[in-house]
């Protein structure tokens, strides 16, 4: 059995603390109001010498051309601008600019915390698939890594909720901050938000959560408990019980994961949709969750916990990792190319927005999310290095972070965004959380399962 | 060569063989070659012979490949004769950049597979009218052959050989 150190506990409460009080901050200090921003912007413009007022007569230029692409592409600038441009269509510009700057400020933290929620949780469902994948293809080489995962995908059910939650409270108690479809002002000037008001609605967006997180943690429930009960058991019945509720989810899991990616992440942007979004979204969760199975496989058995676990398990899971993040490069060159190619004003201002105001992320995480990972885990050696894994791993994470950070922030804060404190604490604070959470759940069962049928298998797995 | 004489120890199963090569690498005798009908998982292992480099002149053709793509269409769409297609940007190449990957891919793809297939054929001396090297037609069949060169210590070599389960030991002028 393994039981959780004292000091990975205490780092993950600390990690809990120090990042509750950032988010908290983040959102004490971007609560601006329209005058204390209107200073503000006054005085960028009023500091600073030559180079500086160039500099920002250049961005206004840009700003300029933005607003004339928009303006060319009836309804296909990012939703909030319409929020600002439909509340004050009579007032001053300067006023509707300083109005729309307030309102990326305020929706800030919101998306930084609902950017690492999301990520967390994606992390534990891209498992939760891998592990019913593991069942349902009777892999010989994985069982060994079962509890891992399944101690892992523990965090679905409470981050599933965090991540509704979230969504449901920037509607309740928010100003309608991650989800502009949400604020019915802006509806009533927005045809095209009002066409979709069908499925873009508060009740049918939590009902489908609801439904999503619900189908999800019972699978996890029944396999962890006939895993469990195996263990105990005197036949196979329990393994071949996983072996058919696994078939069943992953049908369940690829509907629900692609609804749940268009509710949850697409829907920031309502004016805007992409057909291969959900198995891009699906690309970047398995190989997050499978590096994340790698590190904390890595962990224990550093931690001598794992003894059975040897380099080819290692080597596999680094396989995994190369070939999803191919994958999910894929997916991310497929979407964009055929957007860009073919340049319909209505689908590309998603990239034009990102393109201009994000260029580091958008083409960083390329970097680090495909180049890095693909030469350092291209040589069959170094997938058995446990620290080239971990180094490959930890790159990969950064580097799907500031994927799904891309997915939100263009739509709910354009181009004031930073990556400062309010985001870097919500990644400590879910960190935190995930650790917590997970290494808990490890603590609950041996970590070898000692009755699976393929565990000797597993055990003598040599590649 | 000095070495004009060969024995031939012909055995019918692949984990006799593998125990074989064992015992007569922990003897220190040189095993000239095996003759097996399919691949033996673990015997290049056990032989001791040193790993294929063939994947990585793989990635270095495939780098060749990425080259040749970016190069041509560089000069065909960019350099040569720049012009505007549908709206395309043709100023640089970075800018049609995404237009390209699909040909920088499968150059890359068809220059690492082409080439390390023809390394493969050239290493391994494979070619259409090649004669076989086959010293025993059965070795393609259902027996395994494993073939030790005698210096003077035929009869040493015969005992060792009887041993390890061979069901046919055989000495034969090498002649060809």
């Amino acid at each position: 059995m393994y039981t959780i150190s004292n000091r990975l506990r205490l780092t993950a409460i600390v990690l809990m603390l120090v990042g509750a009080l950032g988010v908290g901050y983040g959102f004490i200090s971007s609560n601006k109001t329209l005058e204390e921003v209107k200073t503000m912007l006054a005085e960028g413009d009023a500091h600073g010498g030559h180079a500086q007022a160039s500099h920002a007569e250049e961005t206004h230029k840009m700003e300029t051309e933005a607003h004339v692409v928009a303006d060319d592409a009836e309804h296909s600038d990012n939703a909030h601008d319409t929020n600002t441009h439909g509340a004050t269509e009579a007032v001053h510009h300067g006023d509707a600019h300083a109005e729309h700057v307030m309102h990326a400020m305020h929706n800030r933290p919101w998306s930084a915390f609902y950017i690492a929620a999301f990520f967390f949780f994606m992390i534990s469902l891209g498992v939760l698939a891998f592990y019913a994948i593991q069942y349902a293809s009777q892999a010989g080489w994985s069982p060994l890594l079962l509890r891992v995962m399944e101690g892992i995908t523990a965090y679905v059910l409470p981050g599933g909720l965090i991540v509704l939650l979230i969504a449901a409270l920037s509607n309740f108690i928010g100003h309608y901050n991650i989800f502009v479809w949400m604020d019915p002002e802006v509806v009533a000037h927005d045809k095209l938000i009002q066409g979709k008001t069908g499925w873009l609605n508060v009740s049918g967006f939590i009902i489908r959560g609801l439904i999503f997180i619900a189908g999800w943690s019972l699978y996890r429930y029944f396999a962890r408990k006939f895993s469990l009960a195996q263990d105990k058991a005197e036949d196979n019945k329990n393994f071949k019980k996983t072996f058919r509720i696994s078939a069943a989810f992953l049908v369940f899991f690829i509907y629900t994961e692609s609804i749940m990616s268009w509710d949850w992440i697409m829907s920031v942007d309502p004016h805007w949709f992409s057909t291969l979004f959900g198995w891009y979204v699906l690309a970047g969760m398995l190989v997050c969750g499978i590096t994340v199975i790698a590190l904390i496989t890595i962990y224990l058995k550093s931690k001598g916990l794992l003894p059975k676990v040897n380099d080819s398990h290692l080597h596999d899971l680094a396989k995994f990792m190369f070939g999803f993040s191919i994958f999910w490069t894929y997916l991310w060159f497929s979407q964009f190319m055929l957007i860009w190619y073919s340049n319909i004003p209505e689908e590309v201002t998603y990239f034009v927005t990102r393109i201009e105001d994000y260029k580091l992320p958008f083409f960083g995480m390329v970097v680090m999310n495909f180049i890095f990972p693909f030469l350092i885990l291209m040589n069959s050696d170094y997938k058995r290095v446990p620290w080239f894994v971990v180094m490959a791993g930890i790159v990969i994470l950064a580097g799907h972070y500031v994927d799904v950070f891309n997915m939100i922030m263009p739509a709910t804060v354009g181009d004031q965004w930073y990556i400062g404190i309010p985001e870097i604490c919500s990644m400590l604070f879910f960190i935190g959380l995930f650790i917590f959470i997970v290494f808990t759940a490890l603590t609950k069962a041996p970590l070898e399962p000692t009755r699976n049928p393929f565990i000797k298998e597993s055990e003598h797995f040599h590649y | 060569m000095e070495a004009s004489k060969v024995i031939h120890a012909i055995y019918n199963d692949d984990d006799v063989l593998m125990a074989a090569v064992k015992k007569v690498k922990a003897e220190r005798f040189h095993i000239e070659e095996i003759y097996t009908p399919f691949p033996v998982h673990g015997l290049d292992k056990a032989m001791g012979l040193a790993p294929t480099r063939i994947a990585i002149a793989s990635f270095m053709y495939g780098c060749v490949g990425l080259a040749v793509a970016v190069l041509m269409m560089d000069f065909i769409m960019i350099e040569d004769w720049p012009q505007n297609i549908g709206g395309k940007p043709s100023f640089s190449y970075l800018e049609n950049m995404p237009a390209f990957v699909p040909i920088m891919f499968e150059l890359t793809v068809f220059f690492a597979a082409h080439l390390m297939v023809i390394t493969f054929y050239l290493r391994s001396r494979m070619w259409p009218f090649k004669k076989a090297e086959n010293p025993d037609p059965r070795t393609t069949d259902d027996h395994f052959l494993m073939e030790i060169s005698i210096h003077g210590n035929e009869k040493e070599l015969h005992d060792l050989l009887s041993q390890t389960g061979a069901v046919e030991i055989n000495v034969v002028d090498n002649t060809h």
